[in-house]
């Protein structure tokens, strides 16, 4: 009868409102099968990392677009390393230049999605990337 | 509009012609079965008088600068002066910000335009522990009335119109404005500009948040009723689609929650401030987007205009002409860009300037072909100004007003348009206007519907996104130069912060800020308490942390 | 297994959260935990809200929780949204209305997905509760999905059940003399500012004394309506909701004074009992079933009308039962 079921987290860190994407994201996860909590918009890494906790998610998703990436993306990463949740894999997504991918991925970053992913292929890489914890 | 003979000769054609296209798409059938506007409006092969026979010259068309103002409030045109060509500008300090103004007033630039960093956004100082890794990244960060100076410095307030994109700290913003200008010995009857000031458009959809939709309301109305008896000259609201399209709007969807958000306006001011609608209307502004879809945005633009007047005139009664003008901005389509092969940009923002003008706008932004991937470089948005100075001076197109009128698809898709966007505000109506519609998650979730939709028509290859799902290039390298905000920029206004928190007289400024918090608790205009408190150096994010005080704070409730 | 709730009962909040995981995914051995775990727990006071979508149970909550945490109280949630019958997806979307305690030490929050359960709360609400007792959560608030008046699952499981109401609704009480009527320890009129509250408040009072002698767990208790104010006018709205933190503590008092309490927690305890038995017996055999293919030969019969499905139950129940029960 066991089941594990995907769980996500998607959040909106930092002050930007642009969450178009990340509504369609809810959306496109949970008709993939996943359930998902999405934290609205204006979050802190520390709120987001304490949320990824309390509810045992698999991955979290991070949507940023006021360019404060490079702050916000790394900050939920190292909060989760510091509470020993490392397991929790940390994606991110937006108009992210290509000379801050690679200190993105060193800070714990695990995938960074651009613009033109389309939502199967995000769906794809979960479903290839993420086993429900054990 | 036709007689009776024309139109049983046009049928009896049509009919031949139909009988054509049969016989030819059973041997070549089209590329797809249904053709559709970006917004998925599903459009006809051919348009003729019987689409627009029900119009009525007189009532539905006439002449510009005549009801209903289809095609113009003004009756000349685009011959006496060309609409304003207004760059959306800000990044950094105040005085980076203040140099780049200078740069563009020099290229021709005949407006200037705001953009704010998302800390002075969203009402918060520099120094508050939320604004970590933001300061000037989107916009200029302005704290105290310090920062507003050195961002004016130099510029003729009674001679240039200034735009400022500010929404929940609006009245602070705008207190430094005027708090300037007396400074600078200009009265407030003599300087203009605009305020942006639409809090309900940020419920449904740009999410810059800060106090609940009511009160929210209500400090806007106290800038209408401000703005009418001693800043005559000032658009006090610009009444925003533009946010509302880019969360993923259709065109009719961004037409109807605008216009609708317009006359909750006009109705709180007259309940709650008794204004007669005359003595402010003439002063409301809008913004729209204008997004791909070429025949679909002018229709959209041309409706807007309709229906505002005969909105203005039937339901609220207003006798002035310049009441029923629709006055607005447009902003090409941010989304319709691509971080992919990113100079097809200038082509998008080209075409979309270009239905913008058709679509007879006051006042344009042309986005930069690189702002998809960073603040503007001065090369990029030289050449987005050069596109609306070609668009004015070599094209033509400005030579004739409205030249789209009378086309038979032109005007049943405007008459389409204005259709659906009434059946929207009427269901508003019925929910108890806008706020209670917004309380209920009704245009937040058309939005989220109708964007998760098109995401799936993309993903399916149903909609079209060059270098993005057709034409792409494998392993593409981007490479246009990337403007970077230096992130000492946050060290170094953090300093001028402090500087300016060291130098004023912290009892007089807790003074300033009580008087305001008890005005808002009596339900007075706010204005004059906020230029006594910018003047004696309250900080942006310390008034609105009044507001958050008497009023409550309003957090994304997440309807998606 | 065992490991884990020794790291709850030392109140490891990761550990927590991953035992209540594994509640919802059903492992084996979970049991284990709990059994770890269970002399510890039956010390918070469970409070259900339920109520129709709209209603604003999230907003509730997340104030509720504040009007708590004045007092020094510690707050555990459990937030129930329904899966998607066709993916098997869920928008857990109750947390975003609790965000602001998202850092507080003192407030634990979980959203589960119902996961085809009925009754509007998931499988694991009960084992859940169980956790944030023994967590050493004060107060522990389960918010239902909100369908309708099909939602009385929660009596099972809450000493205190919250009903919420909002005006414009429809034909709202009409639905509640059916279901919800029966379980309501408390009615809140929700949205009060709105057209409408005045009549609702009258007919609720009404129905609420028509029904005093109610046969209920909490005989004797004189039903409370409250009115609470829009969130949008946030002064009053928290002042309206600690009126009802008050009331929702003096129905525990209550409770515990008129020895009512033991009733409940019996009738909590059959509950749980149910289920673990259910789980124990009838589960592994449905398993079974279905993995052999049984299932599928015996609806294949069944709709040919070779058998009908109480003689099919009959065989089965034959098959694995050593006390069969007597015809």
């Amino acid at each position: 009868m066991a089941q594990r079921r995907i769980r996500i987290l998607l959040a909106k860190p930092g002050l930007d409102g642009h969450d178009r994407g990340a509504r369609v994201l809810a959306r496109s996860f949970r008709d993939a099968g996943f359930e998902v909590i999405y934290t609205g918009c204006h979050q802190t890494p520390e709120q987001i990392a304490a949320t990824a906790i309390q509810e045992d998610v698999d991955m979290v998703g991070l949507s940023c677009l006021s360019g404060a990436h490079n702050y916000l993306y790394p900050a939920v990463a190292r909060l989760l390393q510091a509470e020993g949740a490392d397991e929790i894999v940390v994606v991110g997504g937006g108009i992210i230049p290509d000379k801050d991918i690679p200190p993105l991925k060193a800070a714990g970053l695990k995938e960074i999605f651009l613009p033109g992913a389309t939502l199967d292929s995000i769906n794809d890489w979960i479903r290839a990337n993420i086993t429900p914890k054990e | 509009m036709f007689t009776q003979e024309l139109l049983d000769k046009s049928s009896l054609m049509r009919k031949k012609w139909e009988d054509e296209v049969k016989k030819i798409i059973a041997k070549n059938a089209d590329m797809k079965d249904r053709w559709s506007t970006v917004s998925d409006l599903e459009i006809k092969r051919i348009y003729g008088p019987e689409d627009i026979k029900d119009m009525d010259f007189e009532k539905d068309i006439a002449y510009p600068g005549q009801f209903p103002y289809l095609r113009g409030n003004q009756a000349t045109g685009y011959r006496g002066k060309f609409w304003t060509f207004r760059m959306f500008a800000g990044m950094g300090t105040a005085v980076v910000t203040n140099e780049r103004w200078h740069y563009l007033l020099s290229t021709g630039q005949t407006g200037l335009s705001t953009a704010f960093d998302f800390p002075t956004l969203m009402g918060y100082d520099t120094d508050s522990p939320k604004a970590k890794g933001e300061c000037g990244k989107c916009g200029v960060a302005i704290d105290t009335i310090d920062d507003f100076r050195d961002l004016i410095k130099g510029i003729p307030l009674d001679k240039i119109t200034t735009s400022m994109t500010i929404n929940p700290p609006a009245t602070a913003l705008w207190a430094m404005y005027c708090a300037s200008a007396q400074e600078q010995g200009i009265p407030l009857t003599k300087i203009g500009g605009t305020i942006q000031n639409d809090m309900l458009k940020e419920f449904i959809a740009q999410k810059t948040l800060m106090c609940p939709p009511e009160p929210s309301v209500k400090l806007i109305s106290d800038t209408v009723e401000f703005g009418t008896k001693y800043v005559p000259r000032w658009n006090t609201i610009s009444i925003s689609g533009y946010h509302i399209r880019e969360a993923g709007a259709t065109a009719v969807q961004e037409l109807a929650f605008t216009l609708r958000d317009g006359m909750e306006y006009v109705e709180d001011a007259i309940r709650r401030k008794g204004l007669h609608v005359d003595e402010f209307a003439p002063r409301l502004s809008f913004f729209f987007n204008s997004h791909i879809d070429f025949f679909e945005e002018i229709a959209k633009l041309r409706a807007a205009r309709r229906i505002w007047a005969k909105g203005m005139r039937e339901r609220y009664n207003s006798q002035d002409p310049r009441s029923w003008w629709m006055r607005f901005h447009t902003q090409t389509a941010g989304c319709s860009l691509t971080a992919q092969q990113p100079y097809n940009n200038v082509v998008r923002t080209a075409t979309e300037a270009l239905a913008a003008v058709l679509g007879g706008t006051q006042s344009l932004h042309t986005n930069s072909l690189d702002e998809v991937l960073c603040l503007p470089s001065d090369h990029a948005v030289q050449i987005a100004l050069r596109t609306q100075q070609l668009i004015a001076e070599e094209t033509g197109v400005v030579n004739t007003i409205d030249p789209l009128a009378g086309s038979y698809f032109v005007e049943a898709l405007t008459n389409e348009m204005e259709e659906k966007a009434w059946e929207y505000i009427h269901k508003i109506d019925e929910m108890g206007g806008m706020v209670a519609a917004i309380e209920k998650g009704f245009p937040q979730m058309e939005i989220s519907d109708a964007a998760y939709k098109f995401q799936k028509q993309i993903d399916a290859g149903e909609k079209i996104m060059i270098g993005v799902n057709k034409y792409n290039i494998e392993d593409e390298i981007v490479d246009i130069p990337i403007v970077e905000i230096d992130d000492s920029i946050e060290a170094t206004q953090l300093e001028r912060l402090a500087a300016t928190k060291r130098k004023r007289d912290g009892r007089k400024v807790a003074e300033c800020l009580k008087d305001l918090g008890e005005a808002c608790k009596k339900g007075e205009n706010v204005m004059p308490f906020c230029i006594e408190a910018v003047k004696n150096y309250a900080t942006v994010q310390e008034i609105c942390d009044v507001y958050r005080e008497v009023y409550g704070e309003y957090r994304d409730p997440g309807i998606y | 297994m065992k490991d884990l709730g020794q790291r709850v009962l030392a109140g490891d909040v990761r550990a927590a959260s991953r035992l209540i995981r594994n509640l919802e995914d059903q492992i084996t051995d979970t049991y284990i935990a709990i059994q770890e775990i269970f002399k510890e727990t039956g010390k918070s006071h469970v409070i259900g809200i339920t109520g129709a979508p709209g209603a604003g149970k999230s907003t509730l909550t997340d104030e509720l929780i504040q009007a708590y945490r004045s007092q020094g109280m510690t707050v555990g949630v459990l937030a129930v949204d329904p899966t998607s019958p066709f993916t098997g997806g869920a928008l857990l979307g109750d947390r975003i209305r609790m965000l602001r305690h998202a850092e507080d030490k003192g407030v634990f929050v979980r959203s589960l997905a119902t996961r085809g359960a009925m009754g509007g709360i998931s499988k694991a609400v009960g084992e859940g509760i169980h956790v944030m007792d023994v967590l050493g959560k004060d107060r522990i608030i389960v918010e239902t999905v909100g369908v309708g008046q099909q939602e009385v699952e929660i009596i099972n499981h809450a000493h205190t059940v919250i009903v919420v109401l909002v005006p414009g609704m429809g034909d709202e009480i009409q639905a509640l003399k059916a279901g919800l009527m029966e379980i309501a320890d408390i009615f809140v009129i929700n949205k009060a500012d709105r057209e409408g509250a005045g009549k609702l408040y009258k007919e609720t009072m009404n129905m609420v004394q028509m029904s005093r002698d109610r046969a209920g767990v909490s005989k004797g208790w004189q039903i409370p309506v409250l009115l609470v104010e829009s969130v949008l006018e946030p002064h009053k709205f928290a002042e309206s909701v600690e009126k009802l933190r008050d009331k929702i503590d003096e129905h525990y008092q209550f409770l515990v004074d008129h020895d009512l309490i033991s009733e409940r927690m019996r009738r909590k305890t059959a509950a749980e009992i149910q289920e673990a038995l259910w789980g124990a017996i009838l589960a592994p055999i449905m398993e079974k079933l279905e993995s052999s293919g049984e299932m599928k030969r015996m609806i294949d019969r069944t709709l040919l009308k070779e058998i009908d499905p109480y003689s099919l139950a009959d065989e089965i129940a034959c098959r694995y039962l050593k006390e069969k029960p007597a015809k």
